[in-house]
Parts: C-alpha cells; structure tokens; sequence
C-alpha cells in the first residue's frame, strides 16, 4: 500500500497520478458527484410510484366519471356493472368491505390488545422471546392461504353452528382476517404499552393499586394514542384485504349486514373482473381503477391518521 | 365519608373488597393468557389442517406436471418455474434500487424538505393495499409501456411492493453501523463513496440481505396484484423468457381453490406445503444470516 499522503495539495504529483484508489483527483469527484446522482435516483423511484398510482387511478377514473355521474357512483345502492342492466353504485361493495372489517377488527381488536398486555406486562421475558416469534408467523403466512383456511376450515364449523351460514360468506373471512391482523395489532399496540414511562406505574402502586388496576387506569389509558393507531392501521389493513375475501366472502354485491351470507368487497371485485376478459377502454374495465381510487383515498386518509396518532405519544413520552 | 371514623369502613366489607379486587386480577391475568394462546392455537389449527389435507399431494409428479382438468394427473411445474422467475427479476430490479434508496438516505441525503417528502413517500407506500399495486402495474407496466401481462411486468409491479420494505430494512442495518468505521476511512482519506463502498455496505451486508431475503418472500407468497396485472390462472408450458406469459405458486393455488370439486381442495393443500416451503427455506436462511451476522459483529 502506497504511504503518500491524499490530502497533497491540488497541482502536486500525487493528485494527477492515478492510483488504485480511484485515479486522479477529477475522476474521483467525477465519480463521487455520479455515485451521488444514481443513489438519488434510486430515493426518488418511491416518489415516481406514488405518481404513477395517482396518475393511473386518475385517468381511468376521471374517464370513468365522465360517463357515470360521480354523485351516483358515491350514493348508488346497486352494483350491477357486469349485467345488462348497468348500475354504478359503490354502496353494496363499500358495504361489504365495512362488514368484513368489522369483523375482523372485532377479532384482532381484543386479542391483540389482550396479548400485547399479556406480552409486556405479564410474561417474562423468557416466554416473550418464545411467543412472539410465533405471532409473527401469523403475519407472514400468505393470503390465498388463508382463504383457504377460511373456506375448508372455519366455514364447515360455522355451518355446523349456524345452519343457515352460506358457502361463502363474510363471517368466517372476518374472523380469519382478524387472525391475519392479530400480530400487526399486537405489535403495535405492544410498542406504546412499552413506551409508557415506570414512573407512572409505581405511582400507581405506591397508592395501592392491583396490577389489573395499574393496567385498565394508567397502563392502556397512557398508551391510548398508540392503540387507536393500532387499530385505524388494522382497519385499513383489513379494507385493503384481498385474497381471503376473494376466497371466502363471495361475490355478491348487496347492502345489510347479514353476516352469514356470501357479500362482495371492493378488492373482490377487483379480483373477479381481473380473472374475467373484460375488454380494455370499456366502462367495465374502468370501474375497477374507479373502485381502487376509492380504496386508495381511504386507507390513505387512515394511514396518515394513525401515523399522527404515533408520532403523538412518542411526543408525550419520548 | 367521615375520615378516622372506624364504624363507617367495617372490616369485612374491606376485606371482601380486597378479595374481590385480587378475583379480578386473576381473571384478567388468564384472560390475556388465553388471547396470546388462542393466536398460538389458530395458527397450529391452520398448519394442521393444509398439512393433513396437501402433504400426501405433494410428490415428484406434482412438482413436474403441468397442471390439468383431471385432480390426479395436475402438477405445479409452470407454476413452480414462474415463482422462480419473477423472483429472479424481482430480486434483479428491486435489490439495487432499494439499498441504493437506503444508502441515499443515510448516508448522502441532507436534511431539507426533499429528503423529507422522499420518507413520507416511502413510509405511505409501505400502506397501500398490494391489489392498488396490481392496478398501477396493469396502466403503467402491461398497457402504457405494452410489456403485456409478461413475467417482466409482474416482477416490474412487485419491485415498487417490497421496495419500502428493502429500503426500511437497509435503512436500520445501515444506521447500526458504528460511526467509528466512518471516522476511520475519512481519517485514511477516503472519499464518501470509498467510506460507503467499502466499510457501511460490507458492515450492513447481513442485515441488508436478511431484509431482502424476507422482502422476497413477501413477493413470493402475494397473489392479488399478480392477478390483477391479469397474469394466467391456466398455463401449461414452462416460461422461456421475461417476456412470457406466466402463472406463480399463489395463483395456482387460488385457481384450485376456486373450483369445487373436493379434489381440487387437496391439490389446492399440496400447492399450499410447497408454498410454506419455499417460505420456511426462505426464513430461515434470513435468520440464519442475521445469526451469522451478530456473531461476527461481536
């Protein structure tokens, strides 16, 4: 390894005499201001996505609307693009997405909070090392199967039940999607308990109070802003849901709330005119970036919101 | 209440009080236990099930046919052969950009407004639904730059999905790099491109690839933008290019899922313990990586 030293002044040898070390003094700036450029490059991929999602929703959807009022589009209670009888309403397929989250969130709601309590204010730390691995897993198993799970196993227990329950049918992707949320939740939800400073637990104590009441008055009450955040994220993360509704849910748009029977979603009706052959520059194959701006719009207003919701307690107590 | 009054607080009405609050405790204590083991049971319940039902599908003939109307002569082949190349392209295309992205904003970024607006864009894209994906990927990829519903323009949409997921990941094991070893290589005269290249990447290698490699199994097992880019539900010969059309594991599975005959349902199981394979390999080459990697940072 050559000894001189790399700080010589501009016009002295060393400086013109190129070296392993990346040649002259030029070539390195050269090298170094092109470096610069491509690694901003590679930042600004993620700025270009959010605009091609943004443009590729808006010109089909701004088509769209030219051709189905959009008051209609938002207030229409029948969703029958693909009949001959053509109805643009989005109601029934928003309506089926809110009765899956429901249930979903009915599910991973409680057990996850329950869990996170368990996991950070009960178990020692031998036995949290151990199950939250495992919770994790939940998160990384794919959607198609647990559709499939939904359909060939929660589905005959919920038709032995209930007897009425139809073949597809929102409950059991509800409740299998609430599983799929359950770590998301947890974690979360784990995070702000955590972050809740011991101070205000052993003033808690000091005053006499039990551990479960340490827990539901200072413990949850502390970290409520984090656990909202949990659970807008679940419910957006459940809206956004596809393969489990595709599988399970059915594809039948209709309003109400009968759990038992089959509803279509927004991202099932994605999915089934994405398998069908509908031709491109018709109205039926516009509906489905029509339906995937309204589902962009709002996921996005809930992301923002639960990540205000965590930057607020990290304030508090960070 | 009259404070110092004994009569008004009776003894055993305290007690009882005292008990009842220990009662609770105690409900509430196996109430949480009982939530963290119901995820523990469902997820054994769901490994138990598509094991029982697929295990027995899965042998040499399922793994090399292609698949059929007929339950007992349909394979995965064409399947199997997509899953591989789109996860060599996939790795191909969003490897670079993402811990390129990463080193960008660690490293080089300065503090202003772009960077910012850079990271809100990464942190809301890590929240968009993967079928939003599918839909840019069908007007962006398969209609405006006509790369049709090839492998290339699948690998191409699920680049942009892990791609916040690289970066995030990068991004921490990049941070984890003591400052010292900056110190050091400016101290010997090293350009910033120098530091980086040869002291941050090599010193944030395992966590970069761990990220990667978890990234790619988030690829592996996604469905929805896939089918939505309109890749086949049906194909029957092995893909020779990045142009061709192509099925992958997922969507095999939801094709068998989505009939009704009972047969189907079990080659739809087998499809699944591939599946979970491939996953489990894939996961535990990440773990082993970051095992390896903490041995060697101590």
């Amino acid at each position: 390894m050559e000894l001189r030293p790399r700080f010589a002044l501009k016009n002295s040898a060393s400086s013109r005499e190129p070296s392993k070390w990346g040649g002259s003094r030029r070539q390195r700036v050269l090298v170094e201001r092109t470096v610069h450029w491509v690694l901003f490059a590679c930042a600004a991929v993620s700025v270009l996505t959010t605009t091609g999602i943004v443009i590729t929703l808006l010109g089909e959807t701004v088509q769209f609307f030219g051709e189905v009022p959009i008051l209609d589009f938002l207030t229409g209670t029948r969703w029958t693009p693909l009949f001959a009888s053509q109805n643009f309403g989005v109601l029934p397929l928003v309506n089926g997405t809110v009765a899956v989250a429901l249930v979903a969130i009915v599910v991973a709601v409680p057990v996850g909070l329950l869990t996170a309590i368990f996991l950070s204010e009960y178990a020692p730390g031998r036995v949290r090392s151990v199950v939250k691995p495992i919770l994790e897993v939940l998160a990384g198993i794919p959607t198609v199967v647990y559709g499939y799970f939904a359909l060939q196993f929660v589905t005959p227990i919920l038709r032995g039940i209930f007897p009425q329950t139809q073949i597809f049918n929102v409950a059991s992707a509800g409740i299998v999607m609430g599983f799929m949320i359950l770590p998301m939740m947890a974690s979360i939800s784990e995070d702000a308990i955590r972050a809740v400073p011991r101070d205000l637990r052993q003033g808690a104590y000091a005053l006499g109070a039990t551990k479960l009441e340490v827990i539901t008055r200072v413990v949850v009450p502390g970290a409520l802003s984090g656990i909202l955040a949990a659970v807008i994220l679940s419910i957006s993360r459940a809206i956004g849901e596809t393969m489990i509704v595709a599988i399970a849910a059915g594809l039948q748009p209709k309003m109400g709330f009968d759990l038992l029977s089959s509803m279509e979603t927004m991202t099932a009706y994605i999915v089934q005119v994405s398998l069908g052959d509908t031709q491109q520059d018709t109205i039926e194959y516009r509906t489905i970036f029509a339906v995937g701006t309204l589902l962009f719009v709002l996921t996005f207003i809930m992301n923002v919101l639960s990540d205000l919701l965590v930057r607020r307690y990290r304030e508090a107590y960070e | 209440m009259t404070v110092g009054d004994p009569t008004m607080v009776s003894n055993s009405g305290h007690a009882q009080a005292r008990t009842r609050r220990r009662v609770f405790g105690v409900m509430f204590y196996a109430l949480t236990i009982g939530s963290t083991v119901l995820g523990i049971v469902l997820l054994a319940a769901l490994l138990i099930d598509v094991f029982a039902d697929g295990v027995n599908q899965v042998d040499a003939h399922f793994l090399t046919s292609y698949p059929s109307r007929f339950p007992d002569q349909s394979g995965l082949r064409s399947a199997l052969l997509g899953t591989l190349w789109m996860l060599g392209l996939t790795a191909i295309l969003a490897f670079p950009i993402g811990v390129g992205a990463a080193i960008y904003l660690e490293e080089y970024a300065p503090a202003n407004w772009v960077t910012r607006f850079i990271q809100l864009n990464i942190a809301n894209l890590a929240g968009v639904p993967s079928v939003v994906y599918g839909l840019l990927g069908l007007g962006l990829f398969v209609r405006w730059f006509s790369l049709g519903r090839s492998i290339l323009a699948g690998s191409m949409t699920m680049s942009l999905l892990i791609l916040p997921l690289i970066i995030v990941a990068s991004r921490e094991s990049i941070r984890a790099v003591p400052d010292s070893l900056r110190e050091g290589a400016f101290a010997l005269g090293a350009t910033r491109w120098q530091m980086v290249r040869r002291t941050v990447v090599p010193a944030a290698a395992g966590g970069i690839l761990t990220g990667t490699i978890l990234a790619l199994a988030r690829a592996v097992g996604e469905t929805a933008p896939l089918i939505t880019i309109g890749a086949l539900t049906y194909i029957a010969f092995d893909p020779q290019g990045p142009m061709d059309l192509f099925t992958v594991l997922p969507i095999q599975i939801f094709n068998w899922v989505s009939l009704p005959q009972k047969d189907f349902a079990y080659l739809a199981a087998g499809g699944i313990c591939v599946l979970l394979m491939v996953l489990l390999i894939a996961n535990s080459l990440a773990v082993f990586l970051r095992y390896r990697m903490q041995r060697r940072l101590q």
